[in-house]
């Protein structure tokens, strides 16, 4: 359109000059469409690849040798009940040992003191056991692997309910 | 007397700095866009302050709905396509070809075996709605378990990765969980949110 009116312009002059084109170019269109396709890029691509928590079960070779019993003095047995509850005792829940059953949150002050405390972060040899109740739900698992996470225990183990367990949560 | 006559410049402004920007963009997220995939379920993950980052190959993702309905996904266009061909000799059904291609497509599924024919027969922009069971996981018939073997020996590399919804009961997890144990599987990831580490005192 600009090209068309310029020449029209150029017979004027005597001496045929090349005529210096304006390089003015109406952008506007091309700016519209990068502009769009930024947008879409931007809005579809998925930056953040997805975290993960690593889990390891111990191997079931089903080899009595691999079972390595548990003193109950080294033991901390977390339950997790219903809605985000968690249970805790120390021992392996034997009725005579006759456990006493706390019940805490995950909330700053819940289950992360237990865990911090002197009477677990000071026995090197404290395996907490993890066993989630038919009532917890699949947050209250992940949770409380981020707590031994934060807390840095390195010995723990998620373990079926037992009746033993079940009783002790019903005697409440 | 003449009026003044106000001298009328076209508006212009030189716009090559802006659009060479915006081209510089354009072409960076373009090269690094990865869409997302279409998911068979929008489930919200849980979070943790775990900071590993999930690879992006050799996965299978076991997705668990809130509804406990089980989702089964791997990558690998081949992978795939073989694995449908040795699930279908496993259970004595038949795919054809249009089917084959289809699987090899979708990121996941959650249907039984016996209705996944159909299932991969419902034209793409349907298959969105199309309401799907879960893939069975009881003791009697789990098909989760074959799933997850015959991809492991496909591809021994695979890892696995289980990405539950914050509602889902324990239950189910735990039998997905037993399901990969009885397969020897002793390693998984669970897929989680970002979550700034508190601090402890």
């Amino acid at each position: 359109m600009a090209e068309i009116q310029e020449k029209a312009d150029s017979g004027k002059g005597g001496k045929k000059r090349a005529k210096k084109m304006s390089t003015h170019l109406d952008m506007t269109p091309m700016v519209d469409l990068a502009f769009l396709l930024l947008t879409f890029f931007m809005l579809t691509t998925s930056f953040s690849k997805p975290q993960t928590m690593e889990i390891r079960t111990p191997i079931d070779e089903n080899k009595p040798e691999n079972d390595t019993p548990i003193k109950a003095s080294n033991a901390l047995t977390i339950l997790l009940g219903e809605e985000d509850k968690v249970y805790y005792y120390f021992g392996l829940g034997n009725p005579d040992e006759n456990p006493e059953v706390e019940v805490t949150d995950f909330s700053n002050n819940g289950i992360r003191q237990v865990l911090l405390s002197q009477r677990v972060k000071d026995n090197p040899k404290m395996v907490v056991m993890i066993k989630p109740t038919e009532a917890s739900r699949y947050k209250n698992m992940v949770d409380i692997f981020d707590e031994m996470k934060i807390t840095d225990t390195k010995k723990f183990a998620l373990v079926d309910i037992t009746e033993q367990d079940k009783q002790l949560l019903a005697n409440r | 007397m003449p009026k003044a006559k106000v001298k009328r410049t076209k508006p212009s402004i030189d716009m090559t700095p802006m659009v060479d920007l915006a081209f510089l963009l354009v072409t960076f997220f373009m090269l690094t866009a990865t869409p997302t995939p279409d998911e068979a379920v929008i489930v919200d993950t849980p979070s943790s302050v775990s900071e590993i980052k999930l690879r992006d190959a050799d996965v299978i993702t076991i997705t668990v709905s809130n509804d406990n309905r089980v989702f089964f996904g791997v990558d690998g266009k081949h992978t795939k396509e073989t694995l449908l061909d040795r699930m279908a000799q496993k259970y004595g059904v038949t795919f054809n070809e249009e089917q084959r291609q289809t699987f090899a497509l979708i990121p996941s599924f959650g249907v039984p075996i016996n209705q996944l024919g159909s299932f991969l027969s419902v034209p793409g922009p349907e298959r969105k709605d199309v309401n799907q069971p879960g893939i069975p996981i009881d003791s009697v018939n789990n098909q989760l378990s074959d799933w997850v073997w015959e991809t492991r020996k496909l591809n021994p590399s695979v890892i696995i990765a289980i990405k539950g919804d914050v509602d889902v009961s324990y239950e189910t997890v735990d039998k997905v969980i037993s399901t990969l144990e009885a397969r020897k599987v002793n390693t998984f990831n669970l897929i989680t949110d970002m979550e700034t580490r508190p601090t402890i005192n």
